[in-house]
This record gives C-alpha cells, structure tokens and sequence, in this order.
C-alpha cells in the first residue's frame, strides 16, 4: 500500500559522485623501478627530492640482505595478529632495539603508519575526556582524536600563550566541578617537526606547562625520528630533555628507517595497555618480518654512524639558504628541517588555481630532471586546511651540487610560471 | 538451530548451517565459575590495596602520582584478575614460517604469568592450527619467495611516500589490475593494511545523513569505519535476513529520526566469512534485499576470499553469483595470499572516486614492493595463470579438509558452530576454566590452537577455534583430531546432544551429508 510507494519512490544518491577527469589528485605519477635517490617517473630519470628517504636506507644493499635473510627464514606474511601467532622473534627484538635506542622502558610496534598515532590515541583518551592538539597536527592524529570521541580544544599552532589560555580556562571550569574533573584525564597532542609546516615544537614550555597544569603529553615524532638530536633519537634528544617527561612517543618507521610501520615507546606502565585496547594492534596481522628485519637493521646503521644526522642537518641548513628569494614563493619551515614545503607568496584567492600554478612549477623542474610533488591534502577532511605548497625533502645522498642544481632549477621555474 | 535452505532457488547449493543452543547445565555451571573468578578477584584487589599481596603491575611514575589516574581501576579488573591467569594461551612467540607446522619459542612464567622468561629452548613442529594460512602460501621457499627475493633486491623494503605523491610504483599500478581481475570487477585499489583499509575508505563512502545497516557481528574494523565515518549505524542480528529486511523497509519509509528527510544513502556492511562464528552471509539474500530497496553493498571477504569457491574467488563464487551485484567488494591479502594489505573492488567510478578522496591514498605510506609481488605470484597461482595447476589443488585441498574435519568433530561430540564449508571451525568450550586448560593440554601435545573468550565473545560462549589450511596433510588432521578427542574426553568437552552417525569409510566427495537426529 502507502508503503509500497514509499519504497518504489524512493532514489538514493549515487554511491560515489562522478570525479573530474583533470583532478589532480586522480592522475598519480607512476615510478617505475625503486623510489631511491635516482627515480624514473612517468618515464623521466630524475633526482629524487619527493620520497621520506631521510638517511638514504632505501637502496641500502645491508638493509636489503638482512630483509633477504629474513625472506628466507620466514617467507612473507604473518598470517595472523599479535595474539594469535603473529607474534615471531624478530617482534619482541625490534621492540626491544626501539625501547633502548629511545632509551625508554619498553616499546610497542605497529603494521603501519597511519594507524600508530590513530589507535594510540584512543587507547588513552575516552569520551568525557579532554585533548589540547595543536592546530597543524597532521590527519592521522586528526583521525586518532575523532576515533577517541573526547572533548577536542585546538590551540593556535606552537602558541604557547594561546595553549596556556585553553589550560587555564579548563582550570576555572574544574573548580565549577572538582567530582568530574577528578576523573577527566587531560592530554596535549603535537608533533615534534610539523609534517604540514616544517616547524619544532616548543618542547621545554610544554614540559613546564605540563607539570603545572597536571596534563600528560603525547608527542608524535615521525618526522623528527632519525634527524633531530645528536644520535637521532629525536626531539627530546635535541632540547636535552628527560624522556620519563613526555609520556608517549609514537612514530612511524616509514620515514628515516626506510621499512614500513610505526611504533610507539614510553613507560611500561603506558605501553603495555596498548598491547590489549589498541585496535590497530589486537585487530590487525602483525608487520612482515622482513620489514621489520630492515627496520633493525636500519636502526644498527643509525648507531653506528651518528655523524649522518650531522650532515643531513648541513645538507638542510644548505638548500634552506639556497632557496630563499625565490620571486613568488616562500620558504616554510625550520632550517634544520628536512622536508620544507614552498607557497606562494600571494595567493591568486582560489585554492584551485594555487594549485594549477603550483603544478606548472613542478611540472617545469619535473622536466628538467628533479623529481618534485605538491603536498597533497583531503580538503574536505582536514580540520585546518594549509595552503597548497610543494613538498621538498632532503636526503643523505643528495650532493652539494644537486641541491645547488635544484634550487636554481626552481628560480628559472617560479620565475617563468609566475611572472 | 539447524538451518537447510532451499530457499526459492536463490541457492544452488544447500546451505548447512548450525548454532546449536548452550545447554542449561553448562550455562549455570559457567555463570558459577565467572561468578567465583571474581569473587576472587575482589579478594585479591583488596589484598593487593591492603599491601599483604605484592602488587605486580607497572605503577605510575612518582612526579605524576597527582594527575589524573590513566586508568579506571575497574576498567583493568577483568584483565588483572582473569586475563592475567591464562595470559600464556595469547601472543605465543614463534620463530619459524607459520605454515602448517611451526617452531614455537619456549617460555616459561614463576609467578604466575605476572612475568615470563624464555628458557632458550624450541619447541619444533607444532600443528598450527591458529594462523590464517588458508591456501598455504605462507612458505619460505617456492615461486611466490623467489619472486618476492628478487623485487626486495631491486626495489628495497620501503616506499616513503605516499600514493598520491611520489609513491605509486608500476607494481601497484600491477597489482591492482591483477586484482581486478581475479575477482571479476572492472577496476581496484591496494592498500597496505587490512584494517585500515575498512575504517579509512567507509568514511569516504557515506558522511552525515547517510544509513549503514551493520551485521552484530562485524569486525572491529568496519565498526570503526562507520564510527568514523558519522552515518547513523543500525544493527541487526546475525546472518539474519528478516531483521535486514525490516531494518530495510523502517529506513525507507520512516526517513532520517527527527527531521524526517529521505536518507541519503543505505550501505549494508557484512563479511563473507565471520571469523568468531564460521557463517558464512547468506549473499543471495542479501542481494536480492538490496536490489529490492536500492541500497548499496559493502562485503568485507578478509576470511572468505581465497578460501571458498571452486575457484578460490570467494564467497560470490561459493554461491556463483555475480560480482557487479555487489557494490564494494573489500578484503584482505594477509589470510589466504600470505602477504599483508587490503584491497577494494568495485566499478571504475567508484576506485576513481577512492584514489581521489581515500584517507589512504593522501596520508599512508603505499604497500612495500616485495609484499606486492608476493601477492601478485599468489593471485597467479590461484588463477593458474602460471602454468601449474597448484591453485586449483590447493583450493580443492581446503574445501577436503574443511568437511573432513568439520564431520569427524562432529562425530565425536563436540559444539561446533558455523557453517559446513567454512574453513574457521570455532569448538564451544564455555567455562573460563577450560579456556587455559584446553591451550595448555593441546600444546603438551603439539598443536597449536587459538582460544577465545570475553571480550571477542559474548560472555559465556568461549570458544576455541581451528583455521584449516590447504598445508595441512590428512595424516596431520588425523594427529590433530586424535589430540583433541583426548583432550575433549580429558576436559568433558563433548557437549553435543546430537551426534552424527559415523561414516564406515570415509570418501572425500561433493556429497551433502544427511542429519540424523538422537
């Protein structure tokens, strides 16, 4: 009857809404062969300035035959999570390598990436619960916070002043309600070198804030793991800082160790809660052991030759220095940073039209023999949008010349496009 | 309940599937048995507070003695008091492949689990019957290795970068045409975890205003995903299809709760194989549904893809139906590919749509390249493309030993829940007691289980469960089968009030078995 109609009149929407043709997120660029510091894209042999290869592990002919060693013994894949036979010796050695490279207590690993800060965070922080993050924080946490269900206060990105406003507003609101506030955990949230701006964090007045407002700290250091510091054990190495301070370093291995992964290090009493509430780590196969043999053995390399962080850090310092005064576009990002972004100075007022010069531009030095990409966000998804930029990343193996040779490449480019 | 469906000539095949009710006894004696467990367990807590018990758990540092506490004390009382006293049935640390048999490292606790130390030894040769090794490609040697050996020296261990930006290498570009293939779809699209492939992609699926009509029994993974994705999530009950059906025809005609509106869109998210229960979906079903109402189908064949069909192409090839009726086709390559990662198949709108707007494609780090080509040797062996008919014997191999192990269980006794051609066997044990016991008497003997209880399984329902594989020869079946016909008469497993008559020999055919009744 009535309802029969209903039904029959029903239409819903398409599944997924046609994509454009010319998106510039649908064409990928295809590499053939590795992505190492010489990289054939779309057929062009250029030098390799896109890939997170930091310490140049990628083509690394120790890490690739510990990996072959490890093909041999174990074959591929795990075929099962950590709880269920998933667990293999090579596991339990890489956590403990990590734990005592970071000279923490113990460490945990995950398969991948993206889904180390996602489940750590809710791990800890449940509904009702309150996090500090900083505006820039990359998606992952973005995803971790939203899949936590807790009470989300974003404060101006590394503004500390700003962060002390939220705490103290949180405080005047605890002494409305101390039965509630006692049972509110509180986390801050950031990153050690921003993914989307190259900047540090101000870890020393985060610590100091830390101990006076009683709120606990998790510190994602993917990009500054293997570059930061002396040894490469990261942000806290670099400001001298005691590790017991920051209560949960997490970290992906895809970036200096050239493996796949992620893995977080802290406390026993924090990780080891992991081990059995977080989902990325309960629900899901165990990492490789291949990988996870390149990643111990990209880890021995790190200890053995401390003197590579020291060049890395002169290699950026370098190409920071080449690029500025570029007409048309700006340097974002530390000088010690490995991975800048470059914006437009002015923007043309529509993203998309940022974003076609911006190809231009790389295209222009894609055609020229360096290999560049655009830093590539979901503009709906993202809570804090950055303006679209190029991504450059220094890597251990680029000679003097080459960044010389990249930098000019990139005036003559921004010169001919943008003017 | 037993279920033998004909249904309308929707199936071509009967369908054989059975949950057979707990009986009473056993439920009341295993509500005893938890009900004493935590008796004892205040008993402890308030020992440990008191200080007469040491405490064993890591504490809290001495600076921070004053902030919040991390934890709920209640929230770790199941895992301080139950968990902890058979915690060495989990995480078993193996050192070989984990094929059909396996090198377990030994380990050994003095206080009660609190701790454990590796005594240095080997345990060689376990029967594993825990890992998701379904077509057996979990080896260290043969043409999937050699392959995988030879990418790793060319390509390396890692990508560094992402898919969108400088990440996608030919061989993914590779794989996934290979993929799309295999399962009969126009087009697809890799991803390196399983996991993440359901809770990143349902959100690019359906947003706000949006219906996802969820089995109770999903994985963790696709109830994130539509956590995540902020659709309104209906359940209904398991497998059944008169609860979808009136989910289905309340969405269409009540609207969205309060304002009414039409819903945007309606996705119904269910596995192929549920790996806690061993049913299978009941897609021709499903599919018929769906057409009816014009909502839209995300099947999730991370068990089922590999390890059913006669041609090992997954449950839309077990019922031989055909794979456009279904609008998203995910799964998994880490259970019967021996690799790791997830895949989505669908239309070429659809995979267009995913390479532009998956959380995947812009943020993660693409599949590691010896992985892939581990993969794409494993697709060619099942497809036979590779000239040898190792596939095809592998696949026959399992569906074999499925129904062999699956009748002889039977037979002896036990609770064995699940469909009859699903390779996931669950054996009911129920009391907390067993649980430990059974993992502890079945390594004693050399094999290797899985046991599962609260919080996977509803709470009374603890269960091992056996994953069979096209590895495993007759002769190991028979060693597993007599081990376990011990320890189920050691441990008055044998629950079942409905036996099978015995076969007097027993063929490996395509016949369907006839139930007798006690």
């Amino acid at each position: 009857q009535e309802k029969e109609e209903l039904i029959e009149e029903w239409q819903p929407e398409p599944l997924v809404p046609p994509v454009p043709k010319d998106h510039p997120a649908l064409n990928y660029n295809i590499v053939s062969g590795p992505p190492t510091h010489i990289i054939t894209v779309n057929g062009k042999e250029c030098i390799n300035f896109a890939s997170f290869n930091f310490l140049g592990l990628l083509n690394n002919e120790k890490v690739k035959s510990a990996a072959q060693a490890s093909l041999k013994k174990y074959g591929v894949g795990t075929c099962g999570p950590r709880g269920f036979y998933g667990t293999f010796d090579v596991h339990l050695e890489l956590e403990e390598r990590l734990a005592k490279f970071m000279r923490t207590e113990e460490a945990i690993i995950y398969s991948y990436g993206f889904a180390t800060i996602a489940s750590a965070i809710p791990a800890y922080s449940k509904r009702g619960d309150i996090v500090f993050v900083d505006e820039a924080a990359c998606f992952a946490i973005q995803k971790g916070l939203q899949a936590s269900r807790s009470n989300i206060k974003l404060f101006k990105h590394n503004d500390m002043a700003d962060l002390e406003r939220l705490l103290k507003e949180q405080e005047t609101e605890d002494q409305k309600n101390p039965r509630k506030a006692r049972v509110t955990r509180r986390f801050i949230v950031v990153e050690g070198l921003y993914m989307n701006t190259g900047d540090i964090c101000p870890l020393p007045e985060l610590i100091k804030l830390k101990y006076k407002y009683k709120v606990r700290i998790f510190l994602e250091e993917s990009l500054s793991f293997g570059v930061l510091g002396p040894h490469g054990r990261g942000i806290t190495e670099h400001f001298g800082i005691n590790i017991d301070d920051i209560d949960l370093i997490s970290a992906n291995m895809e970036n200096s160790l050239a493996s796949i992964g992620g893995f977080c290090c802290g406390r026993s009493f924090i990780i080891d809660h992991q081990r059995l509430s977080g989902q990325g780590y309960c629900f899901s196969a165990s990492l490789p052991p291949l990988l996870a043999a390149a990643a111990i053995e990209a880890l021995n390399i790190m200890e053995d030759n401390p003197d590579i962080f020291q060049t890395l850090r002169a290699k950026c310092e370098r190409i920071h220095k080449a690029l500025q005064g570029i007409s048309g576009l700006k340097v974002v990002g530390e000088s010690f940073s490995p991975a800048l972004h470059l914006q437009l100075k002015e923007s043309s007022g529509s993203r998309e039209n940022d974003v076609k010069l911006l190809k231009r531009v790389v295209d222009y030095c894609m055609n020229s023999g360096i290999a560049l990409t655009q830093a590539r966000y979901l503009e709906k998804e993202e809570k804090c949008l950055p303006p679209p930029s190029i991504r450059v990343v220094i890597t251990v193996e680029q000679t003097e010349q080459e960044l010389d040779k990249a930098a000019s490449l990139l005036k003559e480019a921004a010169q001919s496009v943008l003017n | 309940i037993n279920h033998i469906v004909h249904n309308g000539g929707l199936y071509k095949r009967p369908f054989n599937e059975a949950f057979e009710e707990t009986p009473m006894l056993v439920a009341v004696l295993t509500y005893v048995g938890y009900g004493v467990l935590t008796l004892f367990g205040y008993l402890r807590d308030f020992m440990r507070q008191w200080k007469i018990e040491k405490c064993q758990n890591a504490t809290e540092r001495e600076e921070q003695k004053d902030f919040v506490p991390l934890y709920q004390d209640f929230e770790n009382f199941y895992n301080r008091n139950l968990y902890m006293r058979i915690r060495d049935s989990w995480n078993r640390p193996i050192c070989s492949v984990p094929g059909a048999k396996v090198d377990m490292m030994e380990r050994v606790s003095h206080d009660y689990n609190w701790t454990f130390t590796y005594t240095g030894r080997v345990i060689k040769d376990i029967i594993n019957m825990g890992s998701y090794n379904y077509l057996g490609f979990a080896q260290k040697t043969g043409a999937c290795q050699e392959a995988a050996s030879k990418v790793l020296s060319q390509y390396g261990a890692g990508v560094c970068s992402t898919r969108q930006e400088m990440g996608n290498l030919d061989k993914h570009e590779e794989l996934e045409k290979l993929v799309a293939r295999f399962l009969g779809v126009e087009s697809a699209m890799a991803y390196g975890m399983g996991f993440a492939t359901n809770s990143m992609n349902i959100p690019a699926l359906v947003g706000k205003g949006c219906l996802i009509l969820s089995d109770e029994l999903n994985h963790a993974s696709l109830v994130l995903g539509a956590r995540l994705s902020g659709a309104t999530i209906r359940i209904f009950k398991h497998n059944n299809m008169q609860s979808l059906e009136k989910l289905l025809k309340d969405a269409i005609v009540h609207g969205q709760p309060r304002t009414r509106r039409p819903w945007k869109k309606i996705l119904i998210l269910v596995e192929g194989i549920y790996s806690m229960e061993g049913s299978i979906v009941r897609l021709p079903e499903v599919i018929a549904l769906k057409k009816k109402y014009k909502s839209y189908l995300y099947l999730d064949e991370a068990h089922s893809i590999g390890a059913l069909g006669p041609s090992g192409r997954g449950v839309v090839d077990y019922f031989g139906l055909n794979p456009e009726d279904v609008d998203v086709m995910m799964g998994t390559f880490t259970k019967s590919f021996g690799a790791a990662g997830g895949y989505i198949g669908g239309k070429k709108e659809l995979i267009d749509y995913l390479r532009t707007y998956s959380h995947s494609a812009a943020y993660a780090t693409s599949m590691s390249p010896p992985v892939v080509e581990q993969i794409i040797t494993s697709v060619k062996c099942i497809m036979g493309e590779d000239g040898t008919t190792i596939g095809e014997a592998r696949v026959q191999q399992l569906a074999e030993n499925t129904r062999y192990f699956r009748r002889r269980l039977k037979e002896m006794g036990f609770i064995i829940y699940g469909n009859e051609d699903s390779p996931v066997v669950p054996l009911m044990l129920y009391m907390p007691a067993k649980i430990g016991a059974f993992g502890r008497e079945m390594l004693k003997r050399n094999i290797g289980v899985v046991v599962v209880g609260f919080p996977a399984t509803p709470i009374i329902e603890s269960r091992a469960r056996f994953c069979l594989s096209a590895a495993h020869t007759k002769e190991m079946l028979d060693t597993a089968l007599k081990e376990i016909n011990e320890v189920g008469d050691l441990l008055q497993l044998k629950y079942s009030r409905r036996r099978l008559v015995p076969l007097l020999d027993r063929p490996f055919d395509e016949t369907t078995y006839e139930e007798t009744e006690d």
